[in-house]
Order: structure tokens, then sequence, then C-alpha cells
């Protein structure tokens, strides 16, 4: 994938399909320690310890379209060629999490691109799932979180025109924030 | 700085034009494959530009959703438009200037745009 945030929209699909009504993505930047962190948690149907080891394995897929499954692989690939780690945990039934673990000054880092874009997609595709966005940079953060928003909300859908680009600009405007000093 | 005070201006504003929704019978249904083979084709911006043609010309009977993969990851960026009563179109191997077409002859004008439809390509 070109950038990270396109191999968070795939990941996340994963926990869609896994029928979770609740997902979380953390990004946790360290500029001192040159790390990112992001995390991919659901509370979908899980999967045991068997199909998480074989999921890492780019020939394992429930799919039927395709006999391979390419998504967690590559994001694994992505974090491992920077030096960085990977990790899943899952429990049948309760959910499943994902962090890849990046160290942002190697030559092999992939940059992070277009977040929000990902964010508001993936919120404005599944209006029956919630999310919660998570970002920090040092010690400055920001989250959105779906279920704050539709209260709000209320019978308004967070895909009108007007909401979107709402929620767009949010992001956004807190995105930048984090990175003034 | 965007607020959540302007949040609930702008749901007591789309409220007021709530009521207007077509039935379904009458919408156009637009699904952009989103499985991986998709994403790392390009379909992330493909999807936000259906999004946006589709709110800028304030076309009410017309949804955008996502679904996995259409079986013809080669292709992709992959989307199908389902008019009612027509069969359903596959256009394939999206770009932004490929959807502002298929929006304007085909969702508003109603003549799909062959050239760029699964058929035309696998000729
Ligand atoms: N969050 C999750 N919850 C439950 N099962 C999961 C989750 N993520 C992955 N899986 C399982 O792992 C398999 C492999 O995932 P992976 O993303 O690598 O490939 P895929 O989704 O099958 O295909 P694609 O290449 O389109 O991503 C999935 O088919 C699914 O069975
Ligand atoms: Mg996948």
């Amino acid at each position: 994938m070109r950038e990270l945030s396109l191999n968070v929209l795939d990941i996340a699909q994963n926990s869609i399909k896994a029928e979770a009504s609740l997902i979380e993505i953390e990004l946790v930047e360290s500029t001192e320690k040159k790390e990112l962190l992001i995390g991919i948690y659901d509370n979908g149907k899980g999967m045991n310890d068997e199909q998480v080891q074989a999921v890492t394995d780019p020939f394992f897929t429930t799919r039927t379209t395709r006999k391979v499954g390419l998504g967690i692989p590559f994001f694994k690939m992505s974090a491992e060629m920077t030096g960085g780690s990977f990790g899943i945990e899952s429990v049948p039934g309760v959910g499943t999490k994902v962090r890849a673990l990046y160290k942002t000054d190697h030559v092999d880092f992939t940059p992070l691109g277009d977040m929000c874009s990902t964010v508001v997609i993936l919120i404005t595709m599944n209006l029956g799932v919630d999310f919660i966005y998570k970002r920090s940079l040092d010690s400055k953060q920001f989250v959105v979180d779906t279920r704050q928003l539709k209260e709000i909300l209320g019978d308004v859908p967070l895909n009108e025109p007007s909401i979107v680009s709402w929620l767009t600009d949010y992001i956004q405007e807190n995105t930048k924030q984090l990175t003034e000093v | 700085m965007k607020t959540l005070e302007e949040l609930m201006a702008l749901r007591d504003a789309a409220k007021a034009n709530l009521t207007t929704r077509e039935d379904s019978s009458e919408v156009t249904r637009i699904v952009v494959g989103m499985a991986t083979c998709g994403i790392a084709a390009g379909a992330r911006p493909i999807m936000a530009k259906f999004v946006d043609e589709i709110a800028k010309r304030n076309l009410q009977n017309v949804t955008v959703a996502q679904t996995g993969c259409i079986g013809m990851c080669q292709y992709e960026p992959i989307a199908e438009v389902l008019v009612p009563g027509k069969e359903k179109v596959t256009y394939v191997q999206l770009t932004e200037e490929k959807v502002a077409k298929i929006i304007v002859d085909h969702v508003v004008n109603g003549k799909p745009v062959v050239e760029y439809t699964i058929g035309a390509i696998t000729e």
C-alpha cells in the first residue's frame, strides 16, 4: 500500500466483516522515540489461536473469491520492514486487537497519508458501526467518538453531505492542532 | 475551529429537509469494491469522488456503498451502478475522471459509459 492510512482502512474492513459494532482506531506517535503505534481494536466475532497463527501467513483466508488473504500480511510487513513489530490478539466472541509498531525514522517507513479520508469513509459507509478515532502526538491527544456525534445528530444520519463536510474539517483541524506548538 | 455546537446547528438545518427522501425503488445504488485488492488499487479516492460528485450535484436519490472483493482484482478499482429496472453496469479500472463522467452520463442522464465497462475492457 502507498499509505499506511490505506492499510488502516483495509484492516478495519476485516473488523466490519467480523460483524463488530464498535471499532477503535488508535494512533500514538512519539517524537522522542521516533515511533508510531497503529492499533485497530474491534468487538467482532474474533478468532481462535489457530486462526490467529494462520492469518499472518498470506495463504490463509476465509474469503471465497480468492484463495489468499493479503490484508494482514501487508500490514505486518509494513511495520516489520521499518524494524518495528506486529501483533494480533483475539478472543472468539469477544473481539480482535491488531497492533503495528513503526520506527518512523527508518527509510522504509511508509507515510501515513490521508488518515482523515480513511476515517470519514469508514464512518460514513458503515452507519451501523460505531467508531472511536484516537490520535496522539507526544502529550497531545484528540478523540472522535461516533456515539457522541450520533447522540447530537438524533435521526440526522452521519452521511448527510453537510455533516460529512463538518466531520472532515473537524478531523483535519484537530489533526493539525496536534502538530502546532 | 469546527465545534460540536456547529454540528448541532447543521443537524437542525438538515432536519428540515429530511422528510423528502425518495422511496427505495427509485434509488440508484453505486457500490465500490473495498477489499484489499480494491484499496491497494486506489478505491479510496474513487469512493470519495463518488460521494463528492453526488453531494456537489445534490443528487437526492443516489447512494454509495462499499462492498468486498468483486472477484476481478486485476481490474480494480471497480464500481457497480445499479439503476432501478436496469441491468447492473460494472465499471473497471476507475479514475476520478471516469467517475465524473459516469455520474453525468449514466447516473444523471441514464446513458452508461460503455467504454469504461468490464465488457469493453475484456473484449
Ligand atoms: N478483526 C478480525 N476479526 C475476525 N477475523 C478476522 C479479523 N481480521 C482478519 N480476520 C480473519 O483473517 C482472515 C485473513 O484476513 P486478511 O485481511 O489477511 O485477508 P482477507 O480479509 O481474507 O482478504 P483481503 O485480501 O481482501 O484482505 C480473514 O479472512 C478473517 O477470517
Ligand atoms: Mg482483509
